[in-house]
């Protein structure tokens, strides 16, 4: 081979690398991969309440079996699976809302008008505990027990399918009455 | 019934592209005519397969058929029809059908207008592009179908189209932009089958050239379009965000750029050609990057598409077999185009090889910032890539690309005597200096980057002019006559180049001279900024056709003289409950005055907002640089040298 074939063989091989890099990064589609953080704790953090003056921490969310939503006005699929987080709630789960890199104003307007499902509303204003628990994009779900543990993370819309397929089976009986 | 047609529209397409593929290449290296023929009919054919599924989808958003399920989440039935009929680009699916129609389109024009290219060759261009039909199509059929039912429980109504593209902007932003995309494929083309014929004809480049300036034309005013609607409908207030997205349209414009050049090279002087070659695969191959870094869920961006990696993993495969089969093409055969000829260090071809090299450099650099955030994921960093990357790298880049572009336009083909260049250098670079270091008097202080700047589009300008006098007296007629004389090609040239000043000045006056107040407003407050004062006299509730909406009204005032009532929004969309910031703009050639309402402050007291105030000077000159660059492209594009069906000798120097 000379030096000639050489260069032209050049760009196929960055090529190559390029289509490598972008399978990795399909590999590591939300959708498909647990996030890192499955059998860990939550992440410490502080910060305060949408609806109240209180501030939270991650000892906040010890407790009880519930659910951790991400969401935000601005993400159409979080439009999409509200009216199905709100049927949760009123089967009782309790679920945590983290209001992910929003507009304060916004998000109460959002929740005045359109119903809460939330137990509580975590302002997470600049995506900081987003970061830090790995968040692609709203909306995602998480499942923690009552000693803080993240059991399941789902990326995307929550439908019946997914909470019978995927949340259901990690819960223990009886843990929320009439949702199970 | 129209989502049917529609369908088996698709289906025949696919046939008729598959076809495409096949038979009439075969035919050309068996030497079977009969085959070969068939190329421009199957081309035809499939466009108008490609037309009727357009229109099939029109149908089902006019009629709000939500019984399919795209039409379901894109439509209501409140939305006004021409959005209702934008909206057919206004998701993943029928975006994807846009494209693979204009695709099916371009090949269809290349069957018609290239009477004057051997039939041998229009046969492999066809072919080629008749492979990325099958690959689209396939992709949209097996995991894309805008046609598929909801069946049995449809929606009584739409979900509505996303607001933020409840927008002139979008009813064109979109087409030109893919007209740019898709028409890079034509180039590619004539590259995949220059590269089959094995020995290309020197002829190639003046085949493959219009085709690619139209497509660059198209992009630029894409790109332009897209800044624009950002600016006016996303309620931030800027123009370009180096969100991937915006990356993934501007690193082909880059490419296609550079390839425009190399192809004048190719075409004037048989030069390049494997770079040439390398470059129309390039571009076209950064269209589909762009493609799939938008729908595979990759990378997070403000306009993604739905995220699903089993699309992400079809395209990846896609794009591995279009631009990776390409390129082993090129491996394999770009060795034999190398020339021979040479040229001199100091020649219009070393300059315009450096503005190459500059651009592809400038594309490099945005494919590493688009694409950073997947290797610090790689090797296990989270890292966010923003605009100080980009600008550490583009204004220098820029510095050098008008720095190499005026002694290039100055210079001979082949070789340059550096005296006389030098002589003209030293007449317009002074000028350029002193102009632009009284231009950037204006109010407030300049950092050294910003007067720099507009130095160079002095120089640009001014150089450009010199240029014009020269050429036009030089015919020894008069100015006004010698001034006639000149080709249209040449005039393009001159206005794409002026167009890059343009653009530079508005950027460059955008960043530094533009003030920017968030400020708290009741009805009654007014607020100053420079020599304008905006006062804030009341608010108001409407109801528009499927919103409702907040409009505050404000009056601009520059030295107490009242210019522009202006009325920005806050909309809350029926269907998705989504708010949406109408920002209002009064928009002026050298200023745009900028209101928009963020968040009510206190409800209860005195309907205070949170108010956003701007003035943005020469902020329009961003877009006009644009637009007159894509002018100039037409402006070439309509020279006498591609009307003509007989070549005639290329008439410009």
């Amino acid at each position: 081979m000379n030096a000639k074939s050489l260069w032209v063989a050049l760009p196929l091989l960055a090529f190559l690398a390029l289509v490598g890099l972008l399978y990795s990064g399909l590999g590591k589609d939300p959708q498909k991969l647990p996030s890192a953080l499955v059998g860990k704790d939550v992440p410490a953090f502080s910060l305060p309440s949408l609806l109240t003056d209180e501030t939270f921490t991650e000892q906040s969310l010890h407790g009880r079996w519930q659910l951790i939503n991400v969401w935000a006005t601005w993400c159409p699929t979080c439009h999409i699976e509200h009216p199905y987080l709100l049927t949760l709630a009123a089967r009782g789960v309790p679920i945590v809302g983290i209001n992910y890199k929003d507009e304060a104003g916004l998000a109460r307007d959002y929740l005045a008008n359109r119903g809460n499902p939330f137990v509580q509303v975590i302002s997470d204003d600049s995506g900081q505990l987003g970061l830090d628990l790995g968040v692609y994009g709203a909306p995602e779900t998480f499942l923690i027990n009552p000693q803080g543990k993240i059991l399941l993370r789902h990326a995307g819309n929550v439908d019946e399918r997914v909470w019978n397929e995927e949340f259901l089976p990690l819960v223990p009986a009886g843990q929320w009455g009439k949702a199970q | 019934m129209a989502a049917e047609i529609g369908q088996l529209s698709l289906w025949l397409a696919l046939a008729l592209a598959s076809c495409l593929a096949i038979f009439p290449l075969v035919g050309v290296h068996r030497g079977i005519a009969a085959w070969q023929w068939y190329a421009r009919p199957l081309a035809w054919t499939q466009w108008l397969a490609m037309s009727t599924a357009m229109v099939a989808l029109g149908y089902c958003f006019y009629s709000n058929d939500f019984s399919v399920a795209y039409v379901a989440n894109h439509s209501n039935s409140a939305l006004p029809l021409h959005y209702r009929l934008a909206a057919i680009w206004g998701g993943h699916e029928g975006s994807l059908l846009l494209w693979g129609w204009m695709l099916s389109g371009w090949a269809a024009l290349v069957g018609l207008l290239s009477r004057s290219v051997p039939d041998a060759m229009v046969v492999r261009v066809l072919s080629v592009m008749g492979m990325i039909a099958v690959g689209f199509l396939c992709f949209m059929l097996f995991t894309s179908n805008p046609f598929d039912r909801a069946l049995p429980w449809f929606p009584l109504d739409g979900v509505d189209l996303n607001p933020l593209l409840q927008d002139p902007g979008l009813v064109v932003h979109p087409p030109m932009l893919y007209m740019g995309y898709v028409g890079f494929s034509v180039a590619f083309a004539f590259a995949v089958a220059g590269l089959m014929a094995g020995d290309m004809d020197p002829a190639w480049a003046r085949w493959a050239r219009p085709w690619t300036t139209v497509a660059w034309c198209f992009l630029t005013v894409g790109i332009a379009l897209g800044s624009w609607w950002a600016y006016y409908e996303l309620g931030w207030g800027g123009w370009w965000f180096w969100d991937p997205v915006e990356n993934a349209s501007l690193m082909p414009w880059l490419a296609g750029t550079a390839l425009i050049h190399s192809l004048a090279v190719t075409e004037k002087r048989n030069m390049f050609r494997a770079w040439t070659v390398f470059l129309a695969i390039v571009a076209f191959s950064l269209s589909l990057l762009g493609t799939f870094l938008v729908r595979s869920g990759v990378l997070t961006s403000i306009h993604a598409f739905a995220n699903d990696p089993k699309r992400g993993l079809f395209i990846l495969v896609f794009l591995c077999v279009v631009a990776g089969g390409a390129l082993v093409l090129f491996a394999l055969r770009g060795g034999a185009l190398r020339s021979s000829r040479g040229f001199k260090p100091l020649s219009r071809e070393a300059f315009l090889l450096g503005n190459n090299l500059v651009l592809l450099t400038a594309a490099s650099v945005v494919l590493m910032g688009t694409l950073f955030p997947l290797i610090g994921e790689a090797i296990g960093m989270k890292v966010s890539i923003r605009s100080p990357y980009f600008n550490a790298f583009f204004v220098p880049l820029s510095v050098a690309l008008v720095l190499l572009l005026v002694p290039g336009v100055f210079s001979n083909w082949k070789r340059q005597p550096g005296k006389p260049l030098l002589r003209r250098l030293l007449i317009v670079a002074p000028a350029a200096v002193v102009t632009g270091a009284l231009a950037s008097r204006l109010p407030g202080a300049t950092p050294w980057v910003g007067t720099l700047a507009i130095m160079l589009a002095c120089y640009l300008v001014l150089a450009h002019l010199d240029d014009v006098l020269r050429r036009a007296l030089a015919y020894d007629l008069g100015l006004w006559a010698g001034l006639g004389k000149l080709a249209r090609s040449y005039w393009g040239m001159v206005l794409a180049h002026c167009g890059l000043a343009v653009l530079i000045t508005g950027i460059t006056l955008v960043s530094f001279y533009q003030v920017e107040r968030d400020v708290r407003m009741a009805p009654g407050d007014e607020v100053t900024i420079g020599a304008y004062r905006f006062h804030f006299d009341k608010l108001d509730q409407y109801t528009g056709p499927n919103f409702d909406a907040t409009r505050g009204h404000f009056t601009a005032y520059h030295h107490d003289r009242a210019v522009a009532v202006m009325q920005p929004e806050k909309r809350r969309y029926h269907a998705g409950g989504q708010t949406m910031t109408e920002a209002a703009i009064d928009p002026a050639l050298m200023r745009d005055l900028y209101v928009a309402l963020g968040e009510p402050l206190d409800k209860h007291a005195d309907d205070a907002w949170a108010v956003r105030v701007y003035v943005k000077p020469g902020v329009r000159w961003i877009w006009l640089g644009a637009l007159i660059m894509a002018f100039g492209g037409a402006l070439a594009l309509s020279d006498r040298r591609y009307r003509n069906s007989k070549r005639s000798p290329a008439s410009e120097r």
